[in-house]
């Protein structure tokens, strides 16, 4: 039985979407595959996802930035969904990728703040913490060839330190004062450096602020899966503030008089 | 007790001749030999104190706490085996985690404590186990407001406005009974909660105890906490005041 | 075994992702298209002109990719320069429409274009127009295109009434255009019309931050709070 709608009643091998009724790039196909690929198929792709994810850190903690978009395949699908969740008391979460692998990676999580609460020790979990276990979970994950297919960044600041730091669907992390997932990684990413490394101690919030929107209005320009609506994580020693969702500004007046792609005037 | 030695007493799986266990009731005797634990759900939330007796100088004060947190909005009490009181504790937060997973919602008190209870009751049933050594008062504020539970050794369990287990729980209850719960707030609770453990304590006077409350409220967000520092100073005097002026 | 498939894009072939537009009424034609050009989801250009002037009175929507549209559309333009030189008068919309037509019928394993054709011309007055990927010819009051119209059949099925005049035309424009690019990841930007009538060709624009605005779901929807409160007033114990 094939349990994808969108292939009932199609040819069975078209290389393509002739039909354009499917709004994923890649459609589950029906070609047969080699013998070995007869066990367990975990997931293959991404289906409802989020774009970049920014982050940087500035004089008093760490900022991030997302915007409130879950896209499924071209279609601008969900347009109010938060991207930056709240970990314990000290840190936030930001996705890009699989938003309902995300939400299964919100509820471990909330599980795991319980658990620490419950045991009522007077400890909680800090960035650090929860930025390994992480790793250790998205590790383990691949390995079992069942991967979350995130991107994820978790900004924190606890005991008087900033902490930012990136993990993926494969285990890979990598910590810096600026960082961004997916498009924001090739876009975003020099923009943020160039404007925050070497100041990270001096920064105020209002400038972190002013950087990141100013990096989410780029994206905003260059991402075709990206949304104008997007939302803004500040931690602190104050602990986690994250921001109503926020409409971006942007320009177009200069595109009044453009006419066709080279000699056309009219 | 009537019938005692007569070889029904052995095992839980094994019923004496009028119909009882006697292995629970005996589980109920290691609860009445304990500190008392009183609950008591009010207007706009739960308070929970409990009795500790500190049965050395050498422990650090505050260790072997009997008052537990189960989920950001559940509470419990135990009175019986201090170590049995940590497994109910245990079971109730796999509980409540599971509920999370299969709900993705937090568990509102009555589903955590009809699994518990059940969890309880099984240890009646076999030869291999014995029942458990303890009275548990839960507490939580869920989506249907305050609610307090009392699951005991047999594993049946109630709902009440105000619970008392432990050996002063006769006292306790009159107590309890004296108030209008339903029209006190958490922190005015939290006065009368140290006020009735102090009281009950008179008859072991002897024995030096610890107070421990918790409360979940307005004031606490409708999470789990202890209570603080300042109303628990606060609560504490005010009981020992009253238990001077009550005796003269 | 797959067959090579030339409808596909080539890798990193620059795609017009597009909601296009146009609709016939009393007068003329109202065009409209979107301003997004994109390889992958990058966005390549966010202003492009998608609105190709063939002849003075017919316009054409490209869709599909950017270099094949293109190539479609000088070679048409090119061909109606001919024929009025030849006739004497400027070519109809249908003449200019059948060029489009033959190209890409003929040409249709190796071209992906998606065209719409509208003008107005003396014979029949404003009309339009759809040009789809197999190379067929249809002659609709109103024709949609591009990935982003998938999303608006409904909307326009449920709006278009016949006998509209100039401005109720260039609202619906506006407004389909605007919901499919708020839905199609590969549409967006500004709005590009042309009003095509006997008079002339008037082109309008609307900024891509000065769009209409339909739902889009106002409150962000956050996984339910519950709040922990920040000290547990407990220390740690202490370990002499």
């Amino acid at each position: 039985m094939d349990h994808f709608p969108t292939n009932w009643g199609r040819p069975r091998n078209d290389a393509v979407d002739l039909y354009n009724t499917f709004p994923i790039h890649q459609r589950p196909s029906n070609v047969p595959k080699d013998a070995f690929s007869a066990g367990i198929q975990h997931t293959q792709q991404p289906i409802v996802t989020g774009t970049s994810v920014l982050a940087i850190k500035f004089k008093d903690g760490v900022m991030m930035a997302a915007d409130n978009l879950a896209s499924y395949g071209s279609l601008a699908r969900f347009r109010n969904i938060q991207r930056l969740c709240p970990v314990g008391e000290h840190t936030v979460l930001g996705a890009g990728g699989d938003m309902g692998d995300f939400q299964y990676i919100q509820a471990i999580l909330d599980e795991l703040i319980i658990d620490e609460f419950a045991a009522g020790d007077g400890h909680t979990l800090g960035p650090k913490e929860v930025h390994n276990y992480l790793s250790e979970l998205m590790y383990a994950r691949r390995s079992k060839m069942n991967p979350l297919w995130n991107a994820l960044l978790v900004g924190g600041f606890k005991d008087g330190e900033r902490f930012l730091a990136f993990v993926d669907l494969l285990g890979t992390t990598y910590s810096a004062s600026t960082l961004a997932t997916g498009y924001g990684a090739h876009i975003a990413q020099p923009l943020l450096r160039s404007a925050v490394e070497g100041r990270e101690d001096t920064l105020t919030e209002d400038e972190a602020r002013k950087i990141l929107e100013e990096s989410m209005r780029v994206l905003f320009y260059r991402d075709a899966r990206s949304l104008d609506q997007y939302q803004i994580a500040t931690i602190t020693a104050k602990g986690v503030d994250i921001s109503e969702s926020r409409k971006l500004e942007t320009a177009w007046s200069f595109a009044e008089g453009i006419r066709g792609y080279g000699a056309q005037t009219q | 007790m009537t019938s005692i030695g007569t070889g029904y007493d052995l095992s839980a799986s094994t019923y004496s001749p009028d119909g009882r266990i006697f292995q629970v009731e005996y589980a109920n005797k290691a609860v009445e030999n304990s500190g008392t634990a009183i609950g008591l759900k009010v207007k706009d939330g739960v308070v929970i104190a409990v009795e500790k007796l500190v049965h050395s100088k050498l422990l650090v004060p505050g260790a072997n706490r009997r008052i537990q947190t189960v989920d950001r909005h559940i509470g419990l009490a135990t009175a019986g085996l201090p170590a049995d009181g940590r497994t109910i504790a245990n079971r109730a937060r796999d509980e409540t985690a599971n509920y999370r997973d299969f709900y993705r919602s937090p568990p509102p008190l009555q589903a955590i404590v009809e699994r518990v209870g059940q969890f309880v009751q099984v240890y009646t049933l076999y030869s291999s186990v014995r029942p458990f050594g303890v009275s548990t008062i839960l507490g939580a504020v869920d989506k249907n407001g305050p609610a307090l539970y009392v699951i005991e050794p047999s594993g049946v369990f109630f709902g009440y406005h105000g619970a008392a287990v432990g050996k002063g729980r006769q006292l306790a209850k009159t107590e309890l009974e004296k108030l209008k719960l339903s029209e006190l707030t958490a922190r005015e609770a939290v006065i009368e909660a140290a006020r009735i453990i102090y009281l009950v304590h008179e008859d072991a006077k002897e024995k030096e105890f610890e107070l421990e409350m918790s409360w979940i409220g307005p004031e606490t967000n409708g999470i789990h906490l202890p209570v603080p520092k300042d109303l628990f100073d606060e609560a504490e005097s005010k009981a020992k005041e009253a238990l001077t002026s009550g005796l003269e | 075994m797959d067959r090579i498939d030339f409808q596909q894009l080539k890798a990193g072939e620059v795609n017009l992702g597009t909601s296009i537009m146009a609709v016939q009424f009393s007068n003329g034609v109202v065009i409209g298209a979107d301003s997004r050009t994109t390889t992958g989801s990058y966005i390549a250009n966010r202003v492009t002109d998608k609105l190709t002037h063939v002849h003075d009175r017919v316009y054409c929507c490209r869709s599909g990719s950017a270099a094949d549209t293109q190539a479609v559309a000088d070679m048409v333009h090119y061909y109606c320069q001919i024929l009025s030189q030849s006739t004497g008068s400027p070519p109809t919309v249908h003449a200019a429409a059948n060029i489009f037509q033959k190209i890409c019928y003929e040409n249709k394993d190796a071209l992906s274009a998606g065209i719409i054709v509208a003008g107005w011309d003396k014979d029949v007055g404003p009309s339009v127009y759809n040009i789809p990927l197999g190379g067929g010819l249809f002659r609709q009051p109103w024709a949609i295109g591009g990935s982003g119209s998938t999303y608006v059949y409904g909307y326009c099925d449920a709006t278009y009434q016949e006998g509209w005049g100039r401005g109720e035309t260039i609202e619906f424009v506006k407004k389909t255009l605007s919901l499919a690019m708020a839905r199609d990841g590969s549409s967006g930007g500004v709005i590009r019309m042309c009003v095509i009538t006997e008079e002339g060709v008037e082109r309008l624009f609307i900024p891509g931050n000065e769009l209409p605005q339909f739902w889009t779901g106002i409150e962000v929807l956050a996984p339910p709070k519950e709040k922990v409160v920040l000290d547990p007033q407990v220390a740690p114990m202490v370990v002499e």
